[in-house]
Parts: C-alpha cells; structure tokens; sequence
C-alpha cells in the first residue's frame, strides 16, 4: 500500500484527544464582547467561548435542541467553520486553520451526499483517485470498506438508484477508505432513514468504533439516540456545553437544569424551595438532598429529583410533602402520577401498579439521596 | 437524485390551470392555419381545395434551401457560443453580496431592450463610419463594413445575439448552481476533489435540467429569429443574412400568398418541433441511462 | 466566516471583466445616442456625447402616449407574471411528483406552444377577443401573452422542483402538515431560486413582446410597443428618441430583477428539516 501522503499518523485508539482553548463563534460580524447577553439582546454568540477536552477518543454525542449549537460545534471541529476566537487542538496539534481535508476527519451529512454519475466503487474510491493512490491499492480499500458496511452487493450499481439508508452507507464509507482518517463526525446522520432502519445503522456505527478505533462525534437532538450510541454525551443548549458524561451520570447527577430537563422522560422535577439558614424547606418541611454543602447564593433555589425516585406514601415523615394526585395513568411499564406540589406541578414515575386515585390528597417522599439542590441553572448541593 | 415517481391521477387538478389557459390558443391557430395551408386564396370569398400543392411547392423552393441552410448554421453557432459561455459565466458570477446583485443586474439589462430597439442600436453602433464598434475595429485595421461584406454581416448577427442573449443561458445556470447544497460543496472539500472534478461531478449534472431548458429556448428563439437581423442588416448583403422567418415573412406580406406561406409555417413549425423533440429525447435519454 | 471551498477557476475574474465590458458597451451607446440628436448621430463619431443633452428624454415625457404606454405595458405584464407563475406552480409541481396518464405528452406539448411563432396567433385572438369583448384591455394582453409564457414557467420550476429530495415531502405530511400548508410553508423556500428566475423571465418576454401587444390594444391599453415603433416618419428614423425609449424601458426590468436578486441568489441550505 502506497504511502497516503499525511503528516498524522492516527493513534491506536483514534484521535485521543481534542481540546477546545477559549474557542467560540458568532455568525455576526463583531460581537461585543464575551459577556453575557442582556434579557432584551439576541445573543451574538452561536457558540459561546468555550476551553475544554475531551481525552480518551471514544464516541461522544453532541446533543441538545435545535439552534443549541451542536452543529456549530461540529463544523468547527471538521474544520468547515473557521470559529471567530479561540483554538482546536488534535492531539496537541493547532488545526484551528486547516481545512477539512487536512485534518484526518470524515463528515456525514443529515442528507446522503452521494456522486450520482458515479458507481458505488467509483464513490468509494473518489477521495483515493484524489490523492493519487494506486489503482490496485484502491481496489483493495475499497472492497475492504465495503465488506464492512455490507455494500459488497451494490459495488457496480449506480449510486444515485440506492435508499437512503444505503446512500448513507457511502457517505460514511468514503470517510473511512481514507486510512488517516481518525475521527467521524455525524451530523444527524439518522434524519431520512426508515425508523425501523435506524437501529441497523445505529449498531453498523457502533460495530465500526470497535473495529476500526475511530473517534465519532455523533450530533444529534434525539436523546434516546444519543444516550444509547455515546460513551460520552456533551450536552449543550443556548451555545454552551452544560455537561459532559456518560448516560448515567447524566441521568442521576445532573450539573445544569437543563440537563435534568432535558434529559429523561419525563424530565426532573424542579421544585421551588427557600433557605432558612441552615436547610431548603419546601412548605415549611426540612428536605435534606444529597449533599450538606451550603449553596453559595440563596435565590432561585430549587430542589431536584426525578420522577422515577418520588415515592408515594400515606403518611407525613422526614423528607416528606403534602401533594395533591391530579392523575394516574397507566403506560404499561410503570405508572405516571400527575401532583401538585406546593402550587407547581410535578411527576412521579412508580414501578408498581398503585392504588391511588385522581383528587386524593397525601405525601411525597424524596429520598435525599437523590434529591439536588439547584441555584439558578445550576447544580449547588 | 429522487427515485421513480408515484402515479397519481389526481394529480391532473393540479395541472387543470395551465391546460385551460394553454389548450384552446393552441388548436385553433393550428387549424387556421392547416386550413389556410390546404387551400388557394383566391379571393375573400373564393378558395380552392387544392390538397398538398403547397407543400410541394414549399418543399422544392430553391430559395427556401438556402434560407434553411443559413438558418441552421446560424442556430448551431447560436448554441455553441452561447451554452459554454453562459455556463462559464455562472460559475465566474460571485455568489453573494452586493458584487452578485450588480452582476445580476447587468446581465438582466440585454435581455430588457425590445428587439426592435436591439437592432437599431446595433446598427449605428456596428457601422464603421459613426458606431463604436465599428469605428473601433476600423482604428485598429480592419477592413469592416456589414452592409458590404457578407462574413461581416454575419459576425455581426451572431456578436449582436451572443450579446443579447447569453444572459438568459448565464442567469439560469446561475439559478441552477444556488439551488446546489452546500453539503455537496463541503463533502467534495472533505475527499479532496479538484475544482474539474466538482464542476465535472457535481455541478454538471445537478445542471441538467436547467441546461435542457437553455438549449431548447436558444435553439427555437433563434431559429425563429426574426426582428433583430431584419432591423440590423435587412436579410443582407443581398440574402446573406436572411433566415427563415424573414424569408417566410417576405413570401406571405410581400408576396400575399397566403396558401404557400400557411403551408410553409406549418412545415417550420415542424421542422422545431422536429428538432425539439429530439434534443429533448437525447438528453432525457442520458438522464435515465444514469439511472439503475 | 466558513472555510468554504473555493469555487474560483483560473481566468474567472478575467472573463467577469472583459463580459462587462462587452455587454456595457452597446448600452453605454444607446445611452450615449439617446443624448444627442438626429443630426449627430447619423453624421459624426464621437466616443462623448457633444452635450449631456436631455431633450429626447423631455420630449417622451411630454408626450403623453409615451409615459401613458409605460404604465399599460407594466400592467399587462405584471397580470401576465402574476398569472403564469400562479398557474404554473401547481403543475410544476404535479410533473415533478407524480406520473399520471399522458404526463409527458403533456409536458412535451406545452412546450409546443412556445415554438409558435405568436404571427401565427395573431388572427385566431384578434378575432376571439373581438368577439368576447376584451379587446384593447390589458387583460386580453396579458391572457395573449400566457401561452409562451406558462409553458416556460412550467419547464423552468419543474427543473427546480425535482432537485428538492422527495423525503422533505414525506417529512412533512408525517408531521401533519395540510398539503397547501407544507407548499406555502416548506416546499415553496426551497425553490427560490428557481420561482425569481422564472418570474423575471416572464416578465422580460411579456415586456419585449411587440406584435400581439401592438394589435390587441389600440387606445386604452396602448402599450411602449406601439409608440416605439412610431419612431419613423417623414423626416426618417427618429434614432435619439428611440434610444431614449430604449434606455427608459431598462429601469422597470432592472427594478424586478434586483427585487427577485435574493431569490435567485439564494442557496439551498439543506437544514434542519
């Protein structure tokens, strides 16, 4: 096999490590500064200035809702966006103003990107015919790549005839033909597939992270996507990544509000408390969370706990609040209670058939353990 | 880039508008004019059936030969000059910002001028004793004159076409090209295409459609060309430049044959048609042939 | 700003220039005939007009029939867009989406309709708006003028219309959306480019269009056709006021086509469906 001319050598377990240094990206010509967006302001920052890393190469899901700014964050790391300030770093290497082309990374499209006058062989072996390889190491590449993504079948059709879901298939192979490749980036990559084909792709992506060692960065506003293909889940709303972990520390250890909300189905509850001094009171009762720090400031406070944790108990006792049952409803698996929890509504999500009834009256318990204390957005205690 | 189509006959109601305003202005000329065509206009009153006479008589026209000749010449140069100048010049066009809103502008401001002024510009303008153009060939030694050479003439048609009408072909493609995803542009930059290879892969045949259309709008506009010749050198020197819809329009004004000049109209239309259909069924043929 | 692959080829500015330069020059001689008289201009050469004389342009603007015919043209062919472009996106839409009996042939037949030169028209309509009545209005005009148009706007917004993938439409209807709903909505942005160039070629052809214009009308809806040819009299060709018609009939097409500019230059961003 020819030398592919390339100035990385991919790592044994992808591309190991990519840093973002205070980077952040507006679609405005010049925004005024770094601080944060007044209530009345658009919001310059489409990303706002960011420093992290993200160290050990695994597949990671960018996830959030629309206009988040994932697919920004994407486009920087591909190298399609040059980002206004800031700098990325592969492998302690400045990328910041190579091209795509230059920075060993794929990129799949939420639409299939296929070269319709061309066979499928001819679509995978278009980025090697560009750098000049040789046509018998072509050809071996090629059928290497597609035995992988099942397309041996279809290697003399025309592309442009195929399903989506196959159109996808070469998008994807096109980024892997290239040896130097060291990470995939998706971009909603599921979009048009057929539901019922969306998990065969889902686990032909996984199949290639184990495979082939590359890093995937998958973006996607489909939780149970993310949280199900991921090692790691960034997740990002208003152009700021909130946090970053796997599913479970996402699910039990939520850092923002959003996080909690967003994540789960339904989402945490957030109850309003106030401070006394020493502990949050919901209705005057004492709830002890997890942890016994003391939260920095005092407005906005908020306690959090999901609703699979709420427990429904007929009498008061510690940790304990009077709620009222709006509903329950049965959804098979578990049963959704509607409550009314000092004025705001909130759910529980009970394992075990109950018998309750709409308009009773009784007690919430919140296990401290799993309750959170929340100033703001942000989690405190 | 989409597959086969569903078949809907509801779909019908959609094209329900466009029949009914089309429909009728079609069929009744057209029987007008067969009728004309198989008839000798005597008189207001008297016609005579007299069959395919005209067409005949049409067919073995020495004179119409050689209008056909020269139009067919002309039209080929039309599309060969035009097509790959206006595709090129859509690529070149910027893309955005204030420097494409001017583009589009001055391409738009040809196609604006009503033929008849198009050809009296240009025949001051291309005239070797008071037009620019003329004046500026003379300087720099060229023995140029349009109303006395016959290549000059022609040159002269064909740069006056080229100028009028290429624009249509640019502002097309140009549509064409913007209605291209970025996506396609990105993904091309990611496997390190050339820029033949993105023109030759992805921009070429995603133009297709839009280059069907020009060919066949420049190819019956300027084989039914007729104002802008007629004003600008009068069919001349001699007959030099006199195309078909001139040479059809001399026969049935000038002449007042409406029998042979029906029939003759009928046989141009064919003729278009003819040619239409065939380069209409030669590039759908490479659509499909591009298909499973 | 994005690191977007370069789309300039060798000799692309150089072609850009010398295009202009070529396509300004006759203009910039209508403008500079139109800026002198009868006399100068069939006598001398001169590269400057002797005097920035606007007496061509006074003499149109006093002339009643002449501004008068500005306005009728500009409505008969604002009618005659409007029209053609209404009726033809529903069947763009139809041969871009689905096959039905006689598709093609009907698709190949409107474009029939083009190839006729409008002489052949001309007698059949003249005699058919008598008899109806519409006669010399700007209707009858603008109806005329339907029959090379609607064939082009359909031809033009099919090509368009089938470069948008199939699934947004199946996207759509699952999230509920009522076919004229996701047409206004959805389908329809993403054929600008296609709807702006093909408004503004539906404008130009009705604008330049002479013959059906000239012997519909006669008073009333008189259009610029009219009076431009009216250019010619006892003492020859009125070459300067010809001109100065020329240059003014620039700035209603220049108005449209930098109105429809954002339409035609608007990419297709394959977003968020």
């Amino acid at each position: 096999m020819n030398e592919a001319p390339c100035s990385f050598h991919r790592g044994i377990d992808g591309m190991a490590q990519i840093q973002l240094i205070d980077l952040g990206h507006s679609y405005e010509s010049r925004p005024a500064s770094s601080r944060p967006a007044r209530a009345h302001e658009a919001d310059p920052w489409a990303l706002k200035p960011m420093t992290m890393s993200w160290n050990d190469g695994g597949a990671y899901a960018l996830l959030g809702p629309s206009g988040c700014g994932k697919t920004t964050l994407l486009n920087i790391i591909s190298g399609l966006l040059q980002p206004t300030r800031g700098r990325i770093l592969f492998d302690e290497r400045d990328v910041t103003a190579l091209p795509p082309e230059s920075r060993n990374i794929a990129q799949v499209f939420q639409f299939p990107i296929v070269y319709d006058t061309m066979t499928v062989f001819e679509n995978l072996a278009f980025p090697l015919r560009n750098r000049g390889w040789h046509a018998a190491d072509i050809e071996q590449r090629v059928r290497e790549i597609s035995a992988i993504l099942d397309l041996d079948a279809d290697l003399g059709r025309r592309a442009r005839g195929l399903s989506a879901e196959a159109k996808q298939k070469i998008s994807l192979g096109r980024g892997l033909v290239r040896p130097d490749v060291a990470a995939v980036l998706f971009d909603e990559p599921l979009t048009v597939i057929d539901p019922h084909l969306k998990w065969l792709l889902r686990r032909k992506l996984k199949q290639i992270h184990q495979q082939l060692r590359l890093s995937l960065i998958y973006v996607t506003h489909d939780q149970t996507e993310a949280l199900t293909f991921a090692d790691r889940v960034v997740v990002m709303t208003h152009g700021e990544i909130v946090q970053v972990g796997t599913a479970e520390e996402l699910f039990e250890v939520p850092e923002h509000r959003f996080v909690g909300e967003f994540i789960g189905s339904p989402g945490m509850n957030f109850l309003e408390c106030a401070w006394d001094g020493n502990s949050a009171r919901i209705e005057g009762i004492v709830i002890r969370t997890v942890s016994a720090m003391r939260p920095a400031r005092q407005d906005s406070l908020a306690i959090g706990i999901r609703p699979e944790y709420v427990q429904i108990v007929p009498g008061p006792g510690p940790n304990c609040v009077p709620v009222h049952i709006v509903s329950v409803r049965d959804v098979g698996v578990s049963t959704m209670v509607a409550l009314e929890v000092a004025g705001r509504s909130a759910w529980a999500k009970l394992r075990a058939p109950c018998a309750l009834s709409a308009s009773e009256r009784t007690f919430a318990h919140f296990p401290p353990e799993r309750c959170a204390l929340y100033a703001g957005d942000r989690r405190v205690a | 880039m989409n597959g086969p189509k569903p078949v809907n006959q509801r779909a019908w109601w959609l094209v329900l508008p466009v029949l009914v305003s089309v429909a009728f202005s079609a069929i009744i000329p057209l029987m007008t004019v067969v009728n004309y065509s198989v008839q000798d206009i005597l008189g207001p009153t008297q016609r005579v059936f007299v069959g395919m006479e005209w067409f005949r008589e049409v067919l073995r026209d020495s004179e119409l030969h050689g209008a056909l000749l020269r139009q067919l010449v002309f039209s080929g140069a039309v599309l060969l000059i035009e097509m790959p100048l206006g595709v090129a010049l859509a690529l070149a066009m910027p893309q955005s910002g204030w420097r494409a809103s001017l583009a589009l502008v001055l391409f738009a401001m040809p196609l604006l001028i009503p033929w008849n002024v198009v050809g009296t510009i240009w025949q001051i303008f291309a005239r070797p004793d008071i037009g620019m153009l003329g004046h500026a060939l003379t300087q720099l030694g060229f023995d140029y004159n349009y109303a006395q050479h016959s290549m000059d003439a022609w040159i002269t048609v064909l740069l006056m076409d080229v100028w009028h009408w290429t624009s249509l072909v640019a502002l097309l493609a140009y549509a064409g090209l913007r209605s291209i995803p970025e996506a396609y542009y990105q993904a091309a930059a990611i496997d390190g295409a050339s820029r033949w290879a993105v023109f030759r892969h992805i921009e070429l045949p995603r133009l297709r459609s839009v280059l069907m259309i020009a060919v066949l709008l420049r190819f019956m506009d300027s084989f039914m060309i007729y104002t802008e010749p007629f004003v600008l050198t009068g069919g001349g020197p001699g007959t030099a430049t006199t195309f078909l819809s001139q040479y059809l329009t001399q026969k049935a004004v000038g002449q007042f044959d409406l029998g042979p000049a029906a029939a003759f109209s009928l046989v141009y239309f064919l003729i278009i048609l003819l040619v239409c259909f065939m380069l209409y069924s030669f590039m759908k043929d490479i659509d499909t042939r591009e298909s499973p | 700003m994005s690191s977007r692959p370069s789309r300039a080829f060798p000799g692309r500015t150089l072609l850009i220039a010398l295009y202009c330069v070529f396509t300004l020059a006759p203009i910039y001689w209508m403008v500079h005939m139109s800026m002198r008289s009868n006399e100068a201009i069939t006598s001398t050469f001169s590269w400057l007009p002797e005097s920035l004389s606007l007496a061509n342009y006074i003499r149109i603007f006093t002339d009643p029939a002449w501004y008068g015919g500005y306005i009728n043209s500009l409505i008969y062919v604002a009618i005659n867009t409007l029209l053609s472009v209404g009726v033809a996106l529903p069947a763009a839409y139809a041969f871009s989406r689905y096959s039905f009996l006689g598709d093609k042939h009907l698709f190949f037949w409107l474009l029939t309709n083009r190839m006729t030169p409008p002489a052949v028209f001309l007698l059949p309509f003249f005699q058919l708006y008598t008899a109806v009545g519409l006669m010399d209005t700007h209707l009858a005009v603008a109806l005329a003028h339907m029959v090379f148009n609607v064939p082009l706007a359909v031809w033009i917004l099919e090509g368009f219309m089938s470069a948008v993938p199939r699934e947004i439409d199946e996207t759509a209807y699952i999230d509920g959306y009522s076919f004229p709903r996701f047409f206004a909505r959805i389908f329809l942005p993403l054929v600008k480019a296609g709807s702006g160039v093909t408004a503004f070629f539906c404008f130009m052809f009705s604008w330049v269009e002479l013959l059906l214009a000239r012997t519909l009308t006669s008073v009333d809806a008189k259009p610029i056709a009219a009076t431009m040819t009216r250019t010619v009299s006892a003492a020859g060709m009125d070459w300067g006021t010809l001109a100065a018609a020329g240059v003014l009939t620039l700035l209603p097409g220049a108005l449209v086509i930098w109105f429809v500019r954002k339409y035609i230059a608007k990419g297709f961003a394959m977003g968020r469906v």
